[in-house]
């Protein structure tokens, strides 16, 4: 029985609960705009990470390669463009 | 009689009453051949419940042609107006509306189903492959862009076209400057057809990862699926900034928020920065396969393999990155420091290193090769020169500090034709020609296609080289008129002459291909040109199924190695083929669009939550369809086999 009992899934599951409610106590309790975006923002993205690995299964097939070169490409990608926005809206005008 | 009142034309002239005559004339023309002929049935099963990707590069290939001519008028009406100083031929209103359109339809209607119609018919053949992926999938993309252009196309007879350039930048474009409806055909059309364009990208990179034959690996592709590999990359990465931006100015027009806005904590900059976000990786979505067919193209008639095949498949990857790293070059007047202008500035520069090895790649294939000069080499060896020019025109531009000199001239008008012209259409031109024989069963006339190839460049060379003098002398783009004191009107008479030179070139086409149905032998075998990749190895016309034993590779140019070295590609014997099932749902999801885009675009909002129901009406039936497609039986393959080679 114990290999056909999705330990890891149910353990993901949990893990995916526990992020949700950190992320929620931004909204219930009286935290600062930074410290209340860094929670969401770190949360966020970790949540991300999970779905795409333990419940997309994105590293169990032979296209594990092209997956995560993807993956990072375009994370690559919304960093240069977000950056590259604030540098040209906000930090370029100094 | 005030629901009405909406689809009115706010600046009506005698041409667009006589348009809307002869679009209702040419509907009517088309239903009642249709009906005489007695077509309606083979067009409904042969093409528009199709999801044969040969068939669906076809669809695309009419409907970017059809959007040439229309492009091309548009361009031919502006520089009408511009020929001569204070001219009266179109006033503000109508020119302001004719630019635009002619930018949208151009890139987006014309160019993106130009070159998704080569990959389309080209590159599935070229790995080897029976289809793409998602088949059905390949179906509904072609299905959103058909009914995004058409819904665009209708702007100018219905509710009035967008006049904000196709760049559409707010403030211009909000709800303050721009009354009309038109840009809200703008967000809402280029948004149907771009959801059809990441489908496009999504299935394409999954077919050439997924279902090259047996032992091709990536880096044994042909040029053009490397091309195709890395443009749908970018379109991937590239189109969902656009789908956000149009989605966010539709809500600025239609819904009063303010993410566009000059108060109320919105910025309209942040348009620009998102437009180009998407909007330079765009152009390189449209070179990078016109390298590739000029890739194929060089190597072929200078009958030698490609010159620095990895060096090639490295600058595009390169270009892939560098594209996304450029675009504020787009608005370096906007007022950022110059940090920032530095910073993209020798990014741009930097895409001219990768840029000009492939250059330098095609001139040593061409060294020392056997060239044949048909009408597909000749269109290569003027794009070779003509794109180099707008490349270091380009470079010119990068310079942020000269930069406050030449933007928003002609100067930059005549540098981005000067690389889309010779580069991108060209290319099309060149691998239409190429091709045709392998769609159509019978070559196109070589000596009406050289023609064509002279006046396209001389008329091209006359049309925008003046601009670029105009350009520095300060002429301004998208201005309809000028005084005759400013010395422009020469010059612009000149490009006047040059754009004529070229609609008797595009006109030229059309008879070429009346040309060749009728007089053209149908002779040829499936391989007219001697060429050497795998696309020219299976029988003209390509069967249903492309190849009947899939092909087993093993080296870059299969084809020529096997006529040349008798390796064999097709090794075992018949067996049954799998094959998708035809299905009307992509259509009808496309009309549905259609009557959903044209309710968002008036704010007629039952019809809209109605169409809305049914777009996700249709993707639940989707899901829980079962369709296992079909099998080819052997029987069938022997038959059909036996019959094409004979034709040969």
């Amino acid at each position: 029985m114990k290999e056909l009992f999705p330990a890891k899934q149910v353990m993901g599951f949990v893990f995916s609960l526990i992020l949700t409610i950190v992320a929620l106590l931004v909204y219930y309790t009286d935290m600062s705009f930074t410290a209340g975006m860094t929670v969401l923002l770190i949360t966020a993205f970790i949540q991300a990470g999970l779905q795409l690995i333990v419940f997309m299964h994105a590293g169990e097939t032979k296209d594990k390669g092209a997956i995560y070169t993807n993956i990072y490409y375009g994370v690559f990608m919304a960093l240069i463009t977000i950056l590259g926005t604030l540098l040209c809206m906000i930090w370029g005008y100094v | 009689m005030d629901f009405f009142d909406r689809f009115a034309i706010p600046n009506p002239s005698p041409v667009i009453y006589a348009s809307m005559v002869a679009i209702g004339l040419t509907v009517l023309a088309i239903i009642a051949g249709l009906t005489h002929f007695k077509k309606w049935g083979y067009l409904w099963r042969e093409w528009l419940t199709t999801v044969d990707h040969k068939r669906i590069g076809v669809m695309y290939l009419i409907s970017a042609l059809l959007m040439l001519f229309r492009g091309g008028v548009d361009a031919v009406m502006l520089r009408a107006q511009l020929a001569t100083p204070d001219a009266k031929l179109l006033d503000a209103q109508h020119y302001n509306e004719i630019f635009s359109t002619h930018g949208v339809v151009m890139i987006l209607f014309m160019a993106m189903p130009f070159i998704i119609a080569l990959f389309n018919f080209v590159v599935p053949l070229q790995i080897g492959a029976r289809d793409v992926a998602f088949p059905r999938l390949n179906a509904l993309s072609f299905w959103l862009f058909f009914m995004g252009a058409m819904l665009f196309n209708i702007s100018f007879v219905l509710g009035g076209s967008p006049d904000a350039g196709w760049t559409s930048y707010f403030p211009l474009a909000g709800n303050q400057f721009s009354e009309s409806v038109g840009t809200n055909y703008y967000m809402i059309a280029i948004q149907i057809a771009g959801i059809g364009t990441l489908m496009t990208g999504v299935n394409f990179m999954t077919t050439i990862l997924k279902m090259r034959a047996p032992g091709m690996k990536l880096m044994k592709m042909p040029m053009f699926t490397w091309s195709a590999l890395v443009a749908n990359l970018i379109i991937v990465f590239a189109f969902p900034v656009l789908t956000v931006a149009l989605a966010m100015g539709t809500m600025d027009r239609l819904f009063g928020t303010h993410f566009f806005s000059t108060d109320a904590g919105g910025l309209d900059m942040l348009w620009a920065n998102l437009f180009w976000v998407w909007g330079h990786p765009e152009v390189y979505i449209l070179i990078l396969p016109a390298f590739g067919i000029y890739s194929e193209i060089i190597s072929t008639f200078a009958k030698r393999n490609l010159y620095g095949y990895k060096s090639m498949v490295w600058s595009m990857v390169v270009i892939a990155g560098y594209s996304f790293l450029v675009w504020a070059h787009h608005f370096f007047t906007m007022g950022q420091g110059a940090l920032t202008n530095s910073i993209f500035s020798i990014t741009t520069m930097a895409i001219a290193v990768p840029t000009g090895v492939k250059i330098f790649n095609w001139l040593f294939t061409l060294w020392r090769g056997k060239i044949q000069m048909t009408v597909p080499m000749l269109y290569s060896i003027l794009f070779i020169p003509l794109f180099t020019i707008g490349g270091v025109t380009g470079v010119m531009l990068a310079m942020s500090a000269a930069d406050y000199q030449y933007h928003n001239t002609m100067f930059l008008v005549a540098h981005f034709h000067n690389v889309i012209i010779p580069g991108v259409v060209f290319a099309m031109l060149a691998g239409l020609t190429y091709y045709w024989p392998k769609m159509f069963g019978f070559m196109l006339n070589e000596k009406i296609g050289k023609w064509t190839a002279w006046l396209l460049s001389i008329g091209f060379v006359l049309a925008f080289f003046p601009m670029y003098i105009t350009g520095l002398d300060g002429q301004a783009r998208r201005m309809y008129t000028y005084s005759a004191s400013t010395g422009f009107g020469p010059w612009n008479m000149a490009a006047f002459i040059g754009a004529l030179i070229m609609a008797v070139g595009f006109a030229l086409i059309v008879y070429n291909i009346y040309y060749s149905v009728r007089y053209a032998s149908r002779d040829i075998g499936s391989d007219p040109w001697d060429a050497r990749t795998l696309e020219w190895a299976t029988h003209t016309p390509v069967p249903e199924y492309n190849f009947a034993i899939t092909p087993q590779i093993d080296s870059i140019e299969p084809f020529w190695d096997a006529k040349k070295n008798g390796q064999e590609l097709f090794k075992g014997k018949f067996e049954k083929i799998h094959m998708p099932n035809s299905s009307g749902m992509p259509f009808i999801m496309g009309c549905i669009f259609f009557a959903w885009g044209f309710s968002f675009v008036f704010s007629i909002w039952i019809p809209l939550i109605i169409t809305t129901i049914g777009i996700f009406v249709c993707l639940a039936l989707r899901s829980f369809e079962v369709d296992h497609g079909h099998y080819i039986t052997v029987d069938e393959i022997e038959e059909t086999e036996t019959k094409l080679r004979g034709a040969n």
